[in-house]
């Protein structure tokens, strides 16, 4: 079933500069699966090495963590929406904060 | 490339950076990018994430809990970035980059912020010493991630 995943901007020069792409696909990882076929260089920045999605990668069906629900096996139905959202962390150096 | 941004963006992120002291503040820049620079349009204060140990640790754990809180950490919640984002685009503008404070500490990328960084987003930090807003600088990650490289601030007068 038609699905739509976001890219968020700074994976668009992987993605043929586009900010959205409509895959078939019947679960998250399916779609996940198509995107990365059909864009080869956007893998290293969502998969680790053994496929595994990366800790710095959060991937939202609609308005909800896949983490809660079925994590990648979660079923997609027709126009949902799939949105790559970047973990956005930092910080300074670190320090002892114990006292 | 450059970051263009208006003095009230500036104002807005120095004073976030002092209202949260001592712990660190973050923040969403909005704007439109071209090749040569982003603009940044509006500055949207977020809560830092770490401010809630539990969820945070959930969603991004940290190595050394004991040695890093809200003082020397932050997380932005990804659902609140999602919305700021769908909110955004309706709009027609873009996430060009996010911005936060190093409460008594030079506004330099730390190692930490690096292996966290993405490619291409503007990666603003204000330093933030004894409550009082000092440097402010800005950082692109390098292609081959080994570096930030500093990028130039084009300041703007305020739009009305």
């Amino acid at each position: 079933m038609p699905v739509k995943v976001i890219i968020p901007t700074p994976l668009r020069q992987y993605a043929g500069k586009q900010d959205a792409i409509e895959i078939q696909a019947t679960t998250v990882a399916e779609a996940l699966a198509g995107l990365t076929t059909q864009y080869s260089d956007l893998r290293k920045h969502l998969f680790t090495e053994d496929g595994k999605l990366r800790n710095f990668v959060n991937v939202y069906l609609n308005d909800e963590d896949i983490r809660y629900l079925k994590k990648d096996q979660t079923p997609l139905h027709d126009n949902d929406v799939i949105s790559i959202v970047p973990s956005i962390a930092g910080g300074s150096h670190l320090r002892c904060i114990c006292s | 490339m450059s970051l263009k941004l208006a003095d009230q963006h500036l104002d807005s992120i120095r004073a976030h950076g002092a209202r949260d002291y001592p712990n660190e503040c973050c923040g969403i820049l909005l704007g439109k990018a071209d090749d040569n620079a982003k603009q940044v349009v509006e500055v949207v204060p977020l809560a830092n994430l770490r401010h809630d140990p539990k969820r945070a640790q959930e969603l991004l754990p940290l190595a050394e809990p004991a040695r890093e809180s809200e003082r020397n950490r932050f997380l932005i919640d990804p659902l609140e970035q999602l919305k700021v984002e769908k909110h955004a685009r309706a709009r027609g503008l873009d996430v060009v980059g996010y911005y936060h404070s190093h409460p008594d500490h030079p506004a330099r990328p730390s190692t930490y912020d690096r292996v966290h960084a993405w490619p291409w987003y503007s990666y603003v930090i204000v330093a933030v010493a004894r409550g009082v807003p000092k440097a402010l600088t800005s950082w692109v990650l390098a292609e081959d991630r080994s570096r930030f490289k500093e990028e130039e601030i084009l300041q703007l007068p305020s739009s009305a």
